[in-house]
């Protein structure tokens, strides 16, 4: 059984064909890449994936159920979790509730209204433990908008995580870091649990070729090839697409 | 972690000393001031608990409503008429005002919260003023644009009239103190932490497994049954109710005193409708163009304090501790 299942699924935005026909099957623990160009439908891909747009044709299986018709908290509620190519964290509070929030959204207190949120012990010592362990406790107190970009990049990521996901989709999680942030997501993205299956849209073609089990190559909304990291590496048309014909 | 929660207890102790102590100010009131002054209290009690309510879907979930007055007002016309026209009494015709306000809201919340931002203001703002157009048309219910007069005091049974100034002051404060109550504990809960996430970001709320739609529909519902409160208090203040209840110009005058105090805290939209309330009665007695000095007052908040006062308050205390 396939974690994630794409079939045959397009895209149209009006007159565009943003994807077409694109279909994928990513295997339980696999680390898979997708790389491509710009424009080529990646985040469109991950967009319908975690159903914040809807597939003009085609099905989405998470572990081999259809959940085509699911909105995203309901897909979320099943184990997929994703980050943002445009960092999307909870600005005006702190990092310690930005980790609180995601936590709680598990928590059978969530819908609570009468229930002091600080009254929650067990949920803070998580959400302590959780920034310890990603080495963020010192700016724990910060507002989300005062911490630098690396760091907002790394609490999107530990978002996603601290939902404990069966599935995770990261968009670009490297865009716009130095050369230092980038060695260090990329540790963190090592680091993570085997179990967890990872879908992961990547511009920097060492961080896709070092991460990769698989990768698939995205080019004007199709799949035009899929392999380990040799065969795409010696692949002339994904040569081409991105060196250019001679 | 232990500092970290020490810090909690000693801030959650000052809130709780700030509120036995605003409390007993606010039970002193009849003693020491005139009824003319104790009633203007009455009606600052009666706004903040509606501009906080307001600041429910505001400050915290991020929904600018300018159609609040349709609550408030529903709730007026419901509890005014029952007590007016079929004899309520207070236990039956005040719960029966607050439950008006919430079905209205749950109406009106299926079809609003289908969309956001300035959508989200003109569409509240259309569905208020249909209320209105009610109000104002069924004369033979309603009264027109003449209201409905004489509506009677609340009888608690109690052996304190609630014609005198005093007994019905107390009435208020007891209710003004539950509804307030009401509204701190949603915004500490985890219901109330959703609600600051989703005017955050509802895109990464959804992504997180939060079903961002029920969230913000009960906020609705909560937020016009506290409003529909205000509105029954206000009603046996004035024990008269007319469609000015339920106009824009109300749901602007209540948004005013959330942004001039401060959208996002509790105490910032009270100080807020206290403000209003009291420059309403003083300028008043010299002028009758009232909304254009709103409208003034409008601008300049947007002008100098976007955050309201509370903002300014602690923008000032940064810059001072910083130098």
């Amino acid at each position: 059984m396939s974690a994630l299942v794409v079939e045959a699924l397009s895209r149209n935005f009006g007159g565009l064909r943003a994807l077409s026909n694109v279909s994928l099957a990513i295997e339980p623990g696999e680390r898979r890449l997708i790389i491509g160009p710009n424009g080529a439908g990646k985040t469109t891909l991950f967009n319908i994936l975690s159903g914040a747009l809807n597939a003009s044709s085609g099905k989405v299986k998470l572990f081999d159920r259809d959940i085509t018709p699911l909105a995203p908290y309901a897909r979320a509620k099943m184990g997929l979790a994703r980050t943002f190519q445009i960092t999307n964290v909870f600005p005006r509070l702190t990092v310690l509730e930005n980790v609180l929030l995601a936590l709680l959204a598990a928590d059978r207190s969530v819908f609570c209204m009468h229930q002091r949120m600080h009254d929650n012990e067990r949920l803070f010592a998580q959400a302590h433990a959780c920034l310890e362990h990603w080495n963020l406790s010192a700016i724990a107190a910060r507002p989300a908008k005062a911490i630098s970009y690396g760091e907002q990049r790394l609490l999107d990521l530990i978002l996603a995580m601290a939902m404990q996901p069966k599935v995770l989709l990261l968009d670009e999680p490297t865009a716009g870091l130095s050369a230092a942030e980038v060695v260090r997501v990329v540790g963190m993205i090592r680091s993570l649990p085997k179990e967890i299956t990872i879908a992961m849209i990547e511009h920097d073609m060492d961080v896709a070729f070092d991460l990769a089990d698989r990768i698939s190559v995205l080019h004007q909304g199709c799949v035009i090839a899929e392999g380990d990291v040799d065969a795409i590496r010696n692949n002339a048309q994904v040569t081409e697409i991105y060196l250019g014909a001679d | 972690m232990s500092d970290l929660a020490g810090r909690r207890i000693k801030s959650s102790n000052a809130a709780a000393v700030l509120w036995i102590a605003g409390a007993i100010v606010l039970a002193g009131v009849p003693l020491v001031l005139s009824p003319y002054y104790a009633g203007l209290v009455v009606q600052m009690m009666v706004f903040a608990l509606f501009a906080m309510s307001l600041d429910l879907l505001l400050g915290y979930a991020g929904m600018p409503s300018l159609g609040h007055a349709a609550y408030f007002g529903m709730a007026a016309y419901t509890t005014g008429l029952l007590a007016l026209k079929a004899g309520w009494s207070v236990w039956f015709a005040l719960p029966a005002g607050i439950v008006l306000a919430m079905l209205t809201a749950a109406v009106f919340g299926l079809l609003a919260l289908r969309t956001r931002g300035s959508y989200f203001l003109m569409i509240t703002l259309a569905l208020s003023q249909v209320l209105w157009g009610i109000a104002f048309g069924w004369r033979s219910l309603t009264g027109g644009d003449d209201g409905l007069p004489e509506i009677p005091r609340p009888d608690l049974g109690l052996p304190w009239s609630m014609s005198g100034n005093t007994p019905f002051y107390y009435f208020v404060l007891f209710f003004f103190l539950a509804g307030a109550f009401v509204l701190v504990r949603v915004v500490a809960s985890p219901f109330g932490y959703a609600l600051r996430g989703i005017r955050e970001s509802e895109t990464r709320m959804l992504a997180l497994g939060y079903d961002v739609w029920r969230y913000k529909f009960a906020a609705f519902v909560v937020a016009a049954a506290i409003a529909g409160l205000a509105g029954c208090l206000y009603v046996y203040f004035n024990r008269f109710v007319s469609p000015d209840y339920v106009h824009v110009v109300r749901s602007a005058e209540v948004l005013l005193m959330v942004i001039l105090g401060g959208a996002g805290t509790l105490v910032g939209p009270a100080v807020g409708a206290t403000v209003i309330v009291l420059l309403e009665n003083l300028i008043s007695t010299y002028t009758e163009r009232w909304v254009t000095v709103l409208g003034i007052i409008y601008v300049l908040v947007a002008l100098l304090a976007p955050n309201g006062l509370a903002g300014l308050i602690a923008s000032t205390r940064r810059e001072r501790t910083r130098a």
